[in-house]
């Protein structure tokens, strides 16, 4: 796949709307950070040292061994435009961090996009695989044979006491960061998710979402993912994160009978309401996109809207972000502008399913 | 409130981020947010080194200087540097990121404090790599082995026992020629 594919398609692996739970999780990552022995982190390396790691982990990356879960495209940082590495970031391929802070930054990307490699974000290597759905161990399996794979080629930072060796203090040890996007809508409306996440950060994990006013998320959308690293085996930490999300994805769907249950009309209405104004409205701030958005996902997962899949709301959520709208319009945009396009591109997804 | 990022336009989205039941919160315009590519939540939009300085902001010695008598110590503290890449404890201190993989033999014990705060843990005892683990991994067979060995002994099935003691046999001979 050429560069220039992985910018303008908006499809990516991840969006699916497959695998196992999709209803409730979104998608299921597994970040792997690893370091060459003798090589500075990317924090103090001087470009030819950054080039250095770059040169042996792409030579890595043509074994044989990888052609096998590849082929990969190693893209530089610095041969893209700014609008080009948002994009990347848009479809989750790539941190904010490299596309904005990185010297000498790469990343090796699978044809599917379901893994990708990045090369001196803040660790030299940053193995990330992506999927649809909950699929935890599917992932790390993938992500640990490209691991072992790697680790054939270059000399890792490995220590025996304090294991893999890392830029930041929070990923020592096994290096590892599982995280599952949930969607929740019905524990945030009827009220449960703040009792939930305080639970949460009790057992070692961390929850994210962009609160708006009134401590209503973004979209709906939390993340889950393991705090520690560090004293705790690869697959305790897997198993522990997939048992509270797997007690999150119950919880949410009781509160979602229960809303069924006991205010179906409003829950419709609501719905409803928001896939009328996604398909007639002019003009749509990202914030009401994701909400709305969100109610739509809703409504398909209830059977309450049938002409429109979880494939098409997922690559809304992508393609309604700014640096997508701007490269969709060949231009950069106003909010204003953005917000029109926005509205536009919803209501023509939209339109098209449900002929 | 302002937001924190640009400081001119006021704060409409609200972070917040728990870490081992502590709560930072983040406030920011939505123009910074979309800025920063953080509109689909999560994925490490927001540095966790926001957070870490917190955390690293203090001194592991620090409760012994109470009394000001433990001046040497803040003193070594101070220049205490990695001799391979040069970064000091302070730097570190500073930036939350090490500089190279040597720093975390030359700080040493004074990291324990620190990994035990957020991982509450000092010790790695996961996967290990196959080639540069080093005889970590030929050591920790053996400890199983050996643990094998005595459960069959004890349940008087020597066979297996022979069969697992030649199996250490070789490991350990194997550690001995490495
Ligand atoms: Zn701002
Ligand atoms: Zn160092």
């Amino acid at each position: 796949m050429s560069v220039q594919q992985f910018m303008q398609n908006p499809w990516s692996n991840w969006m699916k709307g497959e695998g196992p739970d999709a209803d409730i999780v979104i998608s299921t990552r597994i970040r792997i950070a690893r370091n060459l022995r003798h090589q500075p982190f990317p924090l103090l390396a001087t470009d030819s040292q950054a080039e250095e790691v770059v040169h042996q982990v792409a030579n890595a990356s043509r074994s044989k061994a990888m052609s096998k879960a590849g082929p990969f495209e190693l893209i530089m940082m610095d041969k893209l435009q700014p609008l080009e590495k948002r994009v990347l970031v848009e479809k989750h391929l790539i941190s904010p961090n490299l596309a904005e802070e990185s010297r000498k930054g790469g990343v090796l990307l699978s044809d599917d996009e379901s893994i990708s490699i990045m090369v001196n974000e803040e660790d030299h290597i940053r193995i990330q695989v992506l999927m649809p759905g909950f699929q935890l161990k599917e992932a790390w399996d993938i992500g640990s044979r490209i691991d072992d794979i790697f680790e054939k080629h270059v000399n890792y930072a490995f220590d025996e006491t304090r294991g893999y060796l890392t830029s930041c203090p929070t990923n020592v040890g096994t290096g590892i960061r599982a995280s599952v996007m949930l969607h929740l809508p019905a524990l945030v409306m009827t009220q449960q998710i703040s009792r939930i996440l305080q639970a949460i950060n009790q057992v070692g994990l961390v929850v994210r979402g962009i609160y708006g006013e009134g401590s209503e998320a973004l979209g709906n959308l939390f993340q889950l993912s393991n705090q520690v690293t560090l004293g705790m085996s690869e697959s305790d930490i897997l198993s522990n994160l997939y048992s509270v999300a797997k007690q999150i994805v119950d919880q949410e769907r009781v509160a979602r009978r229960y809303l069924q249950e006991n205010s179906s009309l409003a829950l419709e209405d609501r719905i409803c309401r928001s896939y009328g104004i996604l398909l007639h409205a002019r003009t749509v701030e990202s914030k009401e996109a994701a909400q709305r958005l969100s109610d739509v996902r809703l409504g398909i997962d209830l059977g309450l809207i049938k002409n429109v899949t979880t494939f098409t709301i997922n690559e809304l959520l992508v393609m309604t972000q700014p640096g997508f709208l701007q490269r969709h319009a060949g231009q950069k945009l106003t909010p204003e502008q953005r917000d029109e396009r926005r509205a536009r591109l919803i209501r023509e997804r939209l339109a098209a399913h449900s002929a | 409130m302002n937001c924190e990022e640009c400081g001119k336009r006021p704060a409409t989205l609200h972070l917040t981020k728990i870490v081992n039941g502590e709560k930072t919160e983040y406030h920011i315009c939505e123009h910074c947010a979309q800025e920063k590519g953080d509109v689909i939540s999560g994925f490490d939009n927001f540095s966790i080194h926001n957070i870490l300085s917190g955390l690293l902001n203090f001194d592991p010695m620090a409760k012994n200087s109470v009394g000001g008598s433990s001046n040497s110590q803040t003193a070594t503290q101070k220049t205490l540097r990695c001799e391979t890449c040069g970064l000091t404890y302070a730097q570190f201190s500073k930036s939350g990121r090490f500089g190279c993989s040597d720093c975390y033999r030359y700080f040493g014990d004074r990291l324990d404090p620190l990994f035990r705060r957020i991982h509450g843990n000092t010790n790695h005892i996961g996967k290990v790599p196959e080639r540069t683990g080093g005889q970590l991994k030929i050591r920790k067979e053996l400890e199983q082995l050996k643990t094998a060995l005595q459960q069959y002994i004890k349940t008087e099935e020597f066979e297996k026992a022979a069969e697992i003691r030649d199996r250490i046999r070789a490991l350990e001979k194997k550690m001995d020629q490495a």
